[in-house]
Order: structure tokens, then C-alpha cells, then sequence
């Protein structure tokens, strides 16, 4: 178990290793530099100031030498200015005296970098916004995993019944419409003027104050999308297990129905839903993004939008490790999750 | 003009269509309820004769109140096409009509299906499946709608022109001033002004146009590169696998981010990924003939040149837009759209064939090809390949809603195709600022798209129990 999970751990590494360094090649390309340097100083900057614009700060270096800085494995650029002998770097803060300054200064260090769109620390920027999508996670996780695990015991336990029929064109209706869909359609119901004005159709004032009113409809959208799928999982193990022999063995010694769902059928029924619900939190992301954008709330996903929408090339890249590091424990602990539920795994 | 009420003359039904409905929904949760408490059963002479319980009771309402609702809907479609005159037909009258090319074609498919359905293997099994055939109508009324719509048939705007004095308003309302144009605006305006039903309708087009095509390119990427990685193994495996989870391992929206803004266009990078990406049709294509006939050099030389040029055609005007002829013209901005809708989905396609591949490969009648002196390539394509395809079609199904939800999240998020696109992702993100005040603009593209993925679902279900009953 100890190798397997250092073994995962360290294809983990490399693939954050890979994705990083894909995103910062992506980020780099000399248009999106241009981009940045026209938006951070003047858009109508000419081709040569361009160059010098991004030469004083380092943009212009070998992609492997600019990746290596942002690691923390090479030293970080400096510059001096030939008119003043002002010396600018990488690893110094204003104000800062570049004699003591350090060196190195990657994420090995522990510094993130400057975000150029929020004009602050990118950790501190990324550890506030995923702050607030934590806050949205926790009530759509709240919300979705009881009630998904529901629909899928109950229209699992009677194959083909008109429970199992209803629950299941729930759960069909509810992967197909994505959450963008589900959020306009809950705005115009539930807080426009066509409909009742029940919620708020923003949730910005829920960073602050999250009531029921402003952040309930954000925490329902993500919710429905992930329900479906989950209910469609719980409801195939639950329908397996129910044909199985000790369930008929358990019925035909006269065990009542529902003692043979709650005691016998429903906890191994639950095993493969706990990978399925596991899997999810990647897809979730996405929901977020689309959810904080529509929702206008300014948790990580918005955040997201802005990096990539304005190239802010340290900030995307928190992000993406950020992303890749909840896909990839996700799957580490639904791997490890599995063999610890799985009696039949686990003693073999 | 006064405008356009919903339903015109027919408004006498709607209080039994309301009625109907709110009948349906209490009878399905009583059913629900009762569905709780067993069935009794009563001995009548020699007979046990079920009891006829509140269940079975809650079942006949069920039914019946879905019937009368589906005839009401009915009357209000057909009724409409029939009434003469726009105001007495109403809005939904009005669209019924527009729609007539669709419901002909519909209702042409439909029986020619039924009628020949046993000599049409899975497809003619589909219609044994109610949920099938609520799935394939609805996704036919929308190739249908896409299709009729691009030959300019159901429109009744420009999708792209504005009329003034039309913005933002409610569906029904009239041109104040139409001279030769269409006097209503049936679903209203946006806040352009322009006609939403008819961008709708547009819309479709652009959904049809791409999401069955890249859902195609995955499967053939997936495909060329699933086989083998689960036939041969080892390193190759290994790498494959790799380079699978380390696609999936990106948040799609980043990708997209990072993919499809026009400063990645400039640097050609697309074109590149579409180069790569587009060659393993034709690889797929080539090896697949060549394994099928290799030992019919003839007919192998002439399949295989007819595949090679037009293949190789199709692949200079799609990948490079460099068409000697000058008939396939890509724009640049549907090609960064369909490579990255492709390049996202192949790595799920491949693992599902690998999976699949993995399972097939233990069996034995590949170890008897193997045995006959049967190439590797052959047993992949034509043993392996034939034995999986039950999953594969039902998964082709579903990858294309799922597609079609992508292509929905570009356009919200502003990226990929114009800004003026009609397609449903833009116009949602179009219609979202004032949603709280004007919400029709955003509602209809947002329920199309719901409705199409719904139908694919549907279709992809029936599929998989008639292709799991044989």
C-alpha cells in the first residue's frame, strides 16, 4: 500500500510537472506577452517599447530558464536600468534593497509570484478566493451527495418500478441540463420579474453575508448537475446488488423489505457511488467556474475567468496547479477509498 | 398592431391544459406515495385477484392525464397549422406552422422507420424502445430544425439584422413598421433587436454543424490509439495512459482559455493540434482497409487510393485550408472550436476503448485469430473492434450531448465563434446581463439546448437496453 501510494504521489508530480510547464508555454507565447504588456502599461505602446517592456522583466529569457525561475530552481531575473542604476528584479519587493534580496524565488520557495490583474500577492490572492468556492463546495456537497444517494437507494431498490421510472428521468434531465441552462432557468423562475422573486440573481453579497436568499440558488445549480450522474451510479450498484443471492437467500428467510435494503443491501451498495462521488470533484470545478460567473460571486472560479481572460501568467498557474492538485488527490483517495470499503480487495 | 397571444383562438384550452398538468403532477407523487404500501391481494372463487389499490388508481390518473395533456398539445400544434390567420393562431400556432418542412419530415421518418424497422438491426430495435423514440424524435426535430433552417426555411429574420424599436421585447409583438417583413416578432427581441426565434433556429445549425463531426474525430483518435495501447501493452500503454490523464487532468475551461483566444490563432498553434489530430482519421481509414484486404492486393490498391485522395483532400482544406480545388473553406475560428472540442473529448474516448479492448483481448475467439496467422491490426479493427461497438455507440450518443453542452460553454464564455454567432452558448451569454428583467432572450437558446442533450440522453438509454436485450 505505502509503494503504491508513493508510486502515485510521484506520478502526481510529474503530471503537475507537465501541466504547469504546457500552461506556461501557453501563457508565454510572444501574442499573449504582447497582450500583457499593452494592458498592464499603455495600449498604444509600439512594437519596440513592447520589446523593452517585457526585456526589463524578464519575459524575453528561454522558456526553460523563465519555468525554472517560477520553480524556484533558477535565479530569479534582475535588471538594472541604465539611466537611474535602479535595479529591478524578480525577488525584490519595492522598496526592498536588492543586496538582500534572495536569489531564488519560486513556488519551492513559497513565493507565487504578483498577480497583474489584482495587483497582489497571487498566494494571498488564491488562499481568499478559494476561501469562498470552499464556503460554495461545502453546501453544494451538503446538498448534492444525500439527496443523490437517495434517488439512486430508491429507485434502485425496485428495478423497474414507477419510483425507479420517475427518479430515473430525474436524474437524466438533470446530467443533461448544464448548469448554465439550470441557472438562467432558476433566475428567470425563482428571481426575476416573469417569475417570483424568491432569491437575489446574484450571489456577490454572499462572500460576505451568505444567506439562504443570495446563495441558494448558486449551491442548487452546481448541485442538480453532479446529481444526476451520481443518482445513475448509486442506482446501477443498488440494482446489482438487490439480485444478488444473499438478497434472495435474505428475502426467501422472510427478512422484511426494508430491513434487507437498510441493513443488508444499502452498504454495499454505497462502495462504488464513493468513487463515482470522489470522480466528481473534478467536474465540479468546471460547474464552478461556469456558476461564479453567472452567480457574479468572487470565489476561485471567477478568479480563474480573470487570469485567463487577461493573461495574468503567475496566477493562471496557481490556478491550474490548484486544479490539478484537487483532480489528482481526488482520484488518490478514491483509488485508496476503494480498497478500504472493498472488504473483498482489501483482505486479498 | 396588438401582439400575438400564446395560443390565438385556442386560448379556450388553457385552462384544461393547466388543469391536465397540475392533475399529472399530483397523481405521479400519489403514485410515488402509494407506491410505498404493498399490493393485497383478495381470493374471488378460485381466483387470487389483485385488490385494485389507491397505487393502481394513482397509476390510471397518471396515465390519463399524460394522454389528454399530449392530445392538448397536439390540438395546439396541429390546430395552429390549420387556423387560418397569425392572430388567430397565436405564437405557438404561428412557430407550429414555420415548423411544418420539420413535422413532415418527422413524421416521413418515423413511418418509414416503423415499417421497415425489422430489417434495420439496432436502429430498427430503437423503435421497440418507448424512451428511444422520444429521444430519436426530439433529436431529429432538431436536425430536421437545423437543416431546414440553414436552407433558409423556418426563419423569419435575418438572424443578424436589427429592427428598430424591437429591443428587448416580449414574444409576440409586432414590427411597428414591417413593409416586407415578417410582422412578428414570434419569440421577441433581444437586446440587439434582433429576432430571438429566428437566432434560435440559426442556432441550431451551428450546434448540428459541429458537435456530430468532432464527436466523429474523437472517436476516431480515441479509436487508432485505444487498440493498440491495450493490445500491445507495456510502454506503449504506459506513455498512452500518461498522456490520457494528463489531458483529463485540466480543468476544460482553462483549457479552453488557454486554447481558443484569437493570440493563440496568431500563433498557429491550432492548426498544428488540427494537423496532428485530423491525420488519424485517415490513418484509421487507411489501416482499416488495408488489414480488411490485404490479401487482395487489387481491390486493397484501389480502396485504398480512393480513401488516400479524398482523405488527404479533405484533410489539406480542414486542417491547413489549403484546398487545391477551393471548395471547403474552414473559417479559422470553427476550426480553434473543433480541434479543442475534439482534443478534449478523445482522451475519454480512449480510455473507454482501452478499457473495452482490454476485456475483448482475453477472449477466445481472438486467441483463434491470433492462431489463424491473423495480423495485429486485423484483430484489433475487425474482432476487437465489432465486439465493443454495443458501449461505443450508446457512449457516440451521449459524447455528442456532451459535446454540444461544451460547445454551450465556449459560447458562454465569449470564446471561439464571432460574437454575432447565433449559436445557443453566445446567445445565452448575450441575454444573462438582464436576465432578471428580460429573461426570454437567454431562456429559449437555454432551453434548446437543454432539449437536444435531453434527447441524446434519451436516445443513447434506449439504445443501450435494446442493444443489451440481444
Amino acid at each position: 500500500m505505502g509503494l503504491f501510494i508513493l508510486r502515485r504521489v510521484g506520478v502526481m508530480i510529474l503530471t503537475a510537472l507537465c501541466l504547469t510547464f504546457i500552461v506556461f508555454f501557453l501563457t508565454n507565447l510572444y501574442p499573449n506577452l504582447e497582450k500583457l504588456a499593452k494592458t498592464q502599461g499603455n495600449m498604444r505602446m509600439s512594437d519596440e517599447q513592447v520589446e523593452s517592456w517585457l526585456g526589463e522583466r524578464g519575459y524575453l529569457d528561454p522558456l526553460p530558464v523563465k519555468y525554472g525561475r517560477w520553480l524556484g530552481v533558477l535565479p530569479g531575473w534582475t535588471f538594472e536600468d541604465p539611466e537611474d542604476g535602479k535595479i529591478t528584479g524578480r525577488c525584490i519587493e519595492p522598496g526592498m534593497d536588492p543586496a538582500d534580496a534572495p536569489s531564488f524565488c519560486g513556488i519551492l520557495q513559497g513565493d507565487w509570484g504578483e498577480s497583474t490583474v489584482f495587483k497582489d500577492e497571487v498566494g494571498t490572492v488564491t488562499g481568499t478566493r478559494l476561501a469562498l468556492t470552499g464556503k460554495l463546495m461545502f453546501w453544494v456537497m451538503v446538498l448534492m451527495v444525500p439527496s443523490a444517494l437517495l434517488i439512486g437507494v430508491l429507485a434502485g431498490m425496485r428495478e423497474g418500478s414507477k419510483l425507479d421510472r420517475s427518479l430515473s428521468t430525474f436524474s437524466i434531465a438533470s446530467t443533461a441540463t448544464p448548469e448554465y441552462v439550470s441557472g438562467v432557468i432558476f433566475i428567470t423562475l425563482l428571481a426575476s420579474s416573469a417569475g417570483v422573486k424568491w432569491f437575489k440573481g446574484t450571489a456577490t453579497s454572499a462572500a460576505d453575508n451568505a444567506t439562504f436568499e443570495n446563495f441558494f440558488l448558486p449551491v442548487l445549480t452546481i448541485a442538480l448537475y453532479g446529481m444526476g450522474y451520481i443518482a445513475r451510479m448509486t442506482r446501477a450498484s443498488m440494482t446489482e446488488v438487490m439480485t444478488a443471492q444473499y438478497i434472495r437467500t435474505a428475502r426467501l428467510k422472510g427478512v422484511s423489505f426494508r430491513n434487507i435494503v437498510i441493513k443488508h443491501a444499502l452498504r454495499n451498495a454505497l462502495i462504488a457511488p464513493f468513487t463515482v462521488i470522489m470522480l466528481q470533484f473534478p467536474w465540479l470545478l468546471n460547474g464552478v467556474v461556469i456558476v461564479e460567473t453567472l452567480f457574479n460571486y468572487k470565489g476561485f472560479g471567477w478568479t480563474l475567468v480573470q487570469a485567463a481572460g487577461n493573461n495574468d501568467i503567475e496566477l493562471l498557474l496557481a490556478c491550474s496547479v490548484v486544479a490539478v492538485f484537487v483532480v489528482l488527490v481526488t482520484q488518490l483517495i478514491s483509488d485508496i477509498g476503494y480498497v478500504f470499503l472493498n472488504p473483498r480487495i482489501r483482505i486479498a | 398592431m396588438e401582439p400575438l397571444t400564446w395560443t390565438g383562438s385556442l386560448s379556450f384550452l388553457n385552462p384544461v391544459f393547466l388543469g391536465l398538468w397540475a392533475l399529472l403532477g399530483v397523481a405521479v407523487i400519489a403514485q410515488i406515495v402509494t407506491s410505498f404500501f404493498g399490493t393485497e391481494v383478495d381470493v374471488v372463487g378460485d381466483q387470487l385477484v389483485v385488490k385494485k389499490t389507491p397505487n393502481a388508481l394513482a397509476g390510471m390518473a397518471v396515465k390519463w392525464s399524460f394522454f389528454g395533456a399530449m392530445l392538448v398539445t397536439l390540438a395546439y400544434l396541429i390546430g395552429g397549422i390549420l387556423i387560418p390567420g397569425i392572430e388567430a393562431k397565436g405564437i405557438i400556432g404561428t412557430i407550429s406552422t414555420r415548423l411544418l418542412p420539420v413535422w413532415i419530415a418527422l413524421a416521413l421518418t418515423f413511418a418509414l422507420s416503423i415499417t421497415f424497422k425489422r430489417k434495420l438491426g439496432l436502429y430498427g430495435k430503437l423503435f421497440d424502445s418507448i424512451i428511444g423514440m422520444i429521444g430519436f424524435a426530439i433529436v431529429m426535430f432538431w436536425v430536421f430544425t437545423a437543416v431546414f433552417g440553414a436552407m433558409g426555411e423556418i426563419v423569419t429574420h435575418d438572424p443578424l439584422a436589427q429592427v428598430s424599436g424591437m429591443k428587448n421585447k416580449v414574444p409576440g409583438t409586432a414590427l411597428s413598421n414591417p413593409e416586407d417583413l415578417y410582422p412578428y416578432y414570434l419569440l421577441g427581441g433581444d437586446n440587439l433587436a434582433r429576432d430571438v426565434f429566428s437566432r434560435m433556429v440559426k442556432g441550431s445549425w451551428e450546434v448540428i454543424k459541429i458537435a456530430p463531426f468532432a464527436t466523429l474525430f474523437a472517436f476516431m483518435v480515441g479509436i487508432t490509439l485505444g487498440l493498440p495501447a491495450a493490445y500491445y501493452g507495456g510502454k506503449l500503454d504506459t506513455f498512452l495512459t500518461f498522456l490520457a490523464n494528463l489531458i483529463l487532468a485540466f480543468p476544460v475551461i482553462l483549457l479552453f482559455y488557454l486554447l481558443v483566444t484569437p493570440e493563440i490563432v496568431l500563433t498557429g498553434i491550432p492548426v498544428y493540434m488540427a494537423a496532428v489530430l485530423f491525420i488519424f482519421p485517415i490513418i484509421f481509414m487507411v489501416i482499416l482497409i488495408n488489414s480488411r484486404f490485404y490479401v487482395q492486393p487489387t481491390k486493397r490498391n484501389i480502396y485504398l487510393a480512393i480513401t488516400l485522395i479524398i482523405g488527404l483532400w479533405l484533410y489539406a482544406g480542414i486542417a491547413w485550408n489549403a484546398d487545391p480545388l477551393g471548395i471547403i473553406d474552414f473559417p479559422p475560428n470553427l476550426l480553434v472550436v473543433f480541434v479543442s472540442v475534439v482534443f478534449v473529448n478523445s482522451p475519454t474516448v480512449f480510455r473507454i476503448v482501452r478499457g473495452l479492448a482490454l476485456d475483448i483481448k482475453t477472449r477466445d475467439y481472438v486467441a483463434a485469430g491470433q492462431t489463424r496467422g491473423e495480423g495485429p491490426w486485423y484483430i484489433m479493427l475487425w474482432e476487437i473492434l465489432p465486439n465493443a461497438r454495443g458501449p461505443l455507440i450508446v457512449d457516440f450518443c451521449l459524447r455528442i450531448g456532451y459535446t454540444t453542452i461544451l460547445l454551450g460553454t465556449l459560447g458562454f464564455f465569449g470564446l471561439g465563434l464571432s460574437p454575432e454567432s447565433p449559436d445557443w452558448g453566445s446567445t445565452i451569454n448575450d441575454g444573462r446581463k438582464l436576465l432578471s428583467i428580460y429573461p426570454h432572450p437567454a431562456l429559449v437558446p437555454a432551453l434548446s439546448l437543454m432539449s437536444l442533450v435531453l434527447g441524446l440522453n434519451l436516445l443513447a438509454d434506449g439504445l443501450r437496453e435494446e442493444s443489451l436485450r440481444d
